[in-house]
C-alpha cells in the first residue's frame, strides 16, 4: 500500500475522469493504476459514473477501457448511454471500449467441492489485452455475493482480484451498493483502500438531490464536503466548480443602477462591478421594476444581461415593464438580454443551479438578475436554498458578474430575508410600503452598501410611465410624509413660498419709501440750515462793519483830543 | 428435437438408444490450465458419467487459458465449472465435482433415471 503522502497531490499520479467538476474536487482525478470504490444506493448514478469514466477516458484521454458489468447487458448499456451522447457502439467498434457482461444466475449453479473465480480473471484479462485497456470498471461486483454460494471464496477472490488489478496497472472503478453501517453492503472498502467515493440520492422535502463525497483518498488532498451533482444530457456534473475559498479579486469599477437618483444615493456612481445586490420588499413594492431598470441600463451599456425569472415569463416581464416605460423588447431581440424563465418547482435546486451555471458559462453575462430568490424556497429546504445561493454567489463573484437578487419578504416591516442570505450580499436595497393617511406609498432605503458611502434617508419613489422616480420625502414630527400627504405638503410649501415672496417685496417697498422720506427731510433741513446760515452771516458782517466804524470813530475822536493811546489796527481788522 | 443436431466435438459422443433416446447429456467442463483441481474435476466427472449415464453423454473440456474468449458464452466465473448444455435447461455445477451426490442432483441424473435404489 502507498505510504502516506503529505507533500501534496503532485506526487500521486492521477487519472482524469473527464467528469465535469469531479477532477476539480479530487485535484486531478482517480488514483492512477489503482482501484477506486464508488458506493451508493440503487439509482444514484454508479453505473453512469463508471461508464462516463470509460467513455471520457476513451474519447478525451485516449485510454481504452473495459466495462465488466454484472447487472446490465451490453445492449442495455449501449442503449442507455447512447442517449447521453456517448457513442458507445462507435467506441466499441473502434476498440476503445469493451463491454463484458457477466451474468450470474444462482438458480443455475450447483456447488460441488472446491473452486475459485479464475474465470473472472480470465475474462477480464482477455478483455484488457484485447483493447489494451488502461481503465476498468466493475459494476457492481457485489453481484458475486448473491451469485456465488460460498462467501469465503468470493472474499478471497476479491482480495486477489484487487491485487491483480493493481499489478496490471489499470485504473479501476469498482461500484458497490451502499450498506447500512458500512460503506458498501459487503464491505468492499476492506479491499479497496485507496480511494472511496460515496454517491447519495437524498430526498428532502420531496426534492431529490444527488450528492457525491470523497470519503477517502489515500495520498491526496481532496474536497471533503458533500458535493451535489447532476445527471444531465451530457452525463454527470459535479457542482459547484467554484472557488472553495474567498479569494476572488474585486473591481473598483462602478455600475450605475439605471435610476439616476438611486445612483445619487450611492455616492453618485452606483454599485461596484461584481457585487451582489439584494432588493427585498413585500409584494408590489416594485422589485421587478427596479430589476428591469438595472437590466435595461446594463443593456444600454452594451453588456449582456441574463435574467432568471421564477415568477413571470420573459414576455410577461417585457409587457409589464413597457407599461412603466422600460422597453426590454429590443434588448431581447438583439440578444443583449436573455430571460430564462422557469418554475422553481419544475426541478430540484441543484438542477436550477446547474442550469444557471450552464447558462452563465455559455452566455457570459456581465449582469445577472434573479427574480426572485425567495421563490426557490418552494423547491428546497431553507438550508439547501442558502447553500445553493452561496455557491451561486461564489460563482458569479469569481466571474465578476454584477448580480441583482430580488427577495419577496412576508412581514410588513421585516428587515430580514426569508432565505437568510442578506449577509452574503454586498448591497441591500429595502423597498417598503409606507402607510399613512389611508394610502400606501413606496419607500426605498439603502440598508447597506459595502464600501460605498450611501444615503441614510428613506426616499419615496413613484413608478411613473417613465419608470421609477425617486422623490424627496418630507420628514416631520408625524414621521415621513409620502403620497398625497407629500403633495399637500408641497402645495403648502408653495403657498408659503409665495407669501414669503410677497412679504419681502412689501418690505422692499417700505424701505424705499422710508429712504425717500428721509431724503426729503434731509433736503428740508439742509435748506433751513442754508437760509439760517445766510442770515447769520449777514448779521455777522453787519456787526463787524459796525465795530470797524466804532473804532474809526474812536480814533477820530482820539485824534481830535490828541490822545496818547492809539487803537491798534488788529482790532479793526479782527472784527 | 435434437435429431438433426450435429454432435459437438467431444471426448465421447454416442447415439442414445431405447426409450430414453431423447435423454442425452451434453456436458462441457471449463478449466483454466492443468491445475490439480481441474484434473480432479475431470476425473470425477468421467467417473460419474460412466457410472450413471453409461454411454449417453459427451464431455467437452475447454481450457480458458487457451481459449479465454469462450468464457463469455457460458458466463463462466468459477473454475472449474461443469455446464449441462443438454438436456435443457442449462445447469451449472461449480467446483471440483468431488461431492458425487451433489453432482447427480445438479445434473438431475437421479430423478430422470428413476433409480431410487442407487
Amino acid at each position: 500500500m502507498s505510504k502516506p503522502n503529505i507533500r501534496g497531490p503532485a506526487l500521486l499520479p492521477k487519472t482524469p475522469t473527464g467528469i465535469e467538476g469531479f477532477d476539480e474536487i479530487t485535484l486531478g482525478g482517480l488514483p492512477q493504476g489503482r482501484p477506486t470504490l464508488v458506493a451508493g444506493n440503487a439509482g444514484c448514478g454508479k453505473t453512469l459514473f463508471g461508464m462516463e469514466f470509460l467513455a471520457r477516458g476513451a474519447m478525451q484521454f485516449g485510454e481504452p477501457g473495459v466495462m465488466m458489468s454484472f447487472e446490465e447487458s451490453s445492449e442495455e448499456l449501449i442503449r442507455n448511454f447512447s442517449s447521453l451522447g456517448f457513442k458507445v457502439q462507435d467506441l466499441i467498434d473502434r476498440k476503445k471500449l469493451y463491454i463484458e457482461f457477466v451474468a450470474i444466475e444462482r438458480s443455475e449453479i450447483e456447488e460441488t467441492g472446491e473452486y475459485d473465480l479464475e474465470g473472472l480473471f480470465v475474462r477480464l484479462d482477455y478483455a484488457i489485452k484485447k483493447i489494451k485497456a488502461k481503465r476498468v470498471v466493475l459494476d457492481t461486483i457485489e453481484a458475486l455475493f448473491s451469485g456465488i454460494p460460498n462467501e469465503a471464496v468470493v472474499r478471497a477472490e476479491l482480495r486477489r482480484l484487487f491485487r491483480w488489478l493493481k499489478s496490471r496497472n489499470v485504473t479501476a472503478v469498482i461500484t458497490g451498493e451502499k450498506g447500512i453501517q458500512t460503506i458498501t453492503r459487503h464491505g468492499l472498502e476492506e479491499y479497496v483502500a485507496d480511494c472511496v467515493i460515496l454517491l447519495d440520492n437524498t430526498v428532502i422535502e420531496q426534492v431529490a438531490t444527488r450528492r457525491l463525497r470523497v470519503v477517502k483518498y489515500r495520498g491526496s488532498a481532496h474536497g471533503s464536503d458533500e458535493f451535489p451533482f447532476l445527471i444531465q444530457e451530457t452525463g454527470i456534473s459535479v457542482l459547484p466548480i467554484t472557488s472553495l475559498n474567498l479569494e476572488h479579486t474585486v473591481s473598483r469599477e462602478r455600475v450605475p443602477t439605471g435610476i439616476e437618483r438611486l445612483d445619487t444615493m450611492l455616492d453618485g456612481k452606483g454599485f461596484y462591478r461584481g457585487s451582489s445586490v439584494l432588493v427585498s420588499g413585500t409584494a408590489g413594492t416594485g422589485k421587478t421594476t427596479l430589476a428591469a431598470h438595472f437590466a435595461a441600463a446594463a443593456c444600454r451599456r452594451n453588456e449582456n444581461v441574463l435574467y432568471f425569472a421564477f415568477e413571470e415569463s420573459g414576455n410577461q416581464i417585457a409587457r409589464n415593464m413597457l407599461s412603466v416605460g422600460i422597453d426590454l423588447e429590443p434588448f431581447i431581440k438583439n440578444g443583449k438580454l436573455k430571460v430564462h424563465a422557469s418554475r422553481p418547482t419544475a426541478y430540484g435546486l441543484e438542477t436550477h443551479l446547474a442550469t444557471m451555471h450552464k447558462l452563465i458559462t455559455s452566455f457570459k453575462p456581465r449582469v445577472i438578475i434573479v427574480d426572485p430568490i425567495s421563490n426557490l424556497i418552494t423547491s428546497g429546504a431553507l438550508a439547501e436554498v442558502k447553500s445553493m445561493l452561496v455557491r451561486l454567489i461564489d460563482f458569479i463573484k469569481v466571474n465578476h458578474i454584477t448580480a441583482l437578487f430580488t427577495d419577496l419578504v412576508a412581514g410588513e416591516f421585516s428587515e430580514g430575508t426569508d432565505v437568510g442570505v442578506s449577509s452574503l450580499m454586498d448591497a441591500w436595497i429595502l423597498l417598503k410600503t409606507l402607510e399613512n393617511n389611508g394610502e400606501r406609498n413606496r419607500g426605498i432605503y439603502m440598508l447597506k452598501a459595502r464600501g460605498i458611502k450611501h444615503s441614510n434617508q428613506i426616499r419615496e419613489f413613484i413608478i411613473t410611465s417613465k419608470g421609477i422616480k425617486i422623490v424627496d420625502v418630507y420628514t416631520g414630527p408625524a414621521g415621513v410624509l409620502t403620497g398625497t400627504a407629500r403633495v399637500a405638503q408641497e402645495a403648502k410649501d408653495e403657498v408659503s413660498q409665495i407669501l414669503r415672496n410677497q412679504e419681502t417685496e412689501r418690505k422692499h417697498r417700505e424701505l424705499t419709501r422710508k429712504k425717500q422720506m428721509l431724503e426729503a427731510e434731509i433736503a428740508l433741513l439742509q435748506s433751513t440750515y442754508e437760509s439760517e446760515e445766510d442770515e447769520l452771516k449777514k448779521a455777522i458782517d453787519q456787526e463787524v462793519a459796525g465795530e470797524a466804524a466804532l473804532v474809526r470813530q474812536q480814533r477820530k475822536m482820539g485824534a481830535i483830543r490828541s490822545s496818547d493811546v492809539t487803537i491798534p489796527d488788529e482790532r479793526i481788522r479782527r472784527q | 428435437m435434437h435429431a438433426k443436431k450435429t454432435n459437438r466435438t467431444g471426448l465421447v459422443a454416442k447415439k442414445p438408444g431405447g426409450r430414453v433416446n431423447k435423454m442425452r447429456w451434453d456436458l462441457r467442463l471449463y478449466v483454466a490450465g492443468k491445475t490439480p483441481r481441474s484434473v480432479a474435476a475431470f476425473v470425477n466427472l468421467r467417473k460419474i458419467c460412466e457410472e450413471h449415464l453409461e454411454s449417453l453423454y459427451s464431455i467437452e473440456v475447454i481450457d480458458l487459458l487457451e481459449n479465454p474468449q469462450l468464457a463469455k458464452g457460458d458466463q463462466i466465473l468459477a473454475i472449474p465449472t461443469l455446464v449441462r448444455k443438454l438436456p435443457a435447461p442449462i445447469k451449472k455445477i461449480i467446483g471440483d465435482l468431488s461431492n458425487t451426490e451433489r453432482v447427480l442432483v445438479g445434473l438431475d441424473i437421479k430423478k430422470n433415471r428413476n433409480t431410487p435404489n442407487y
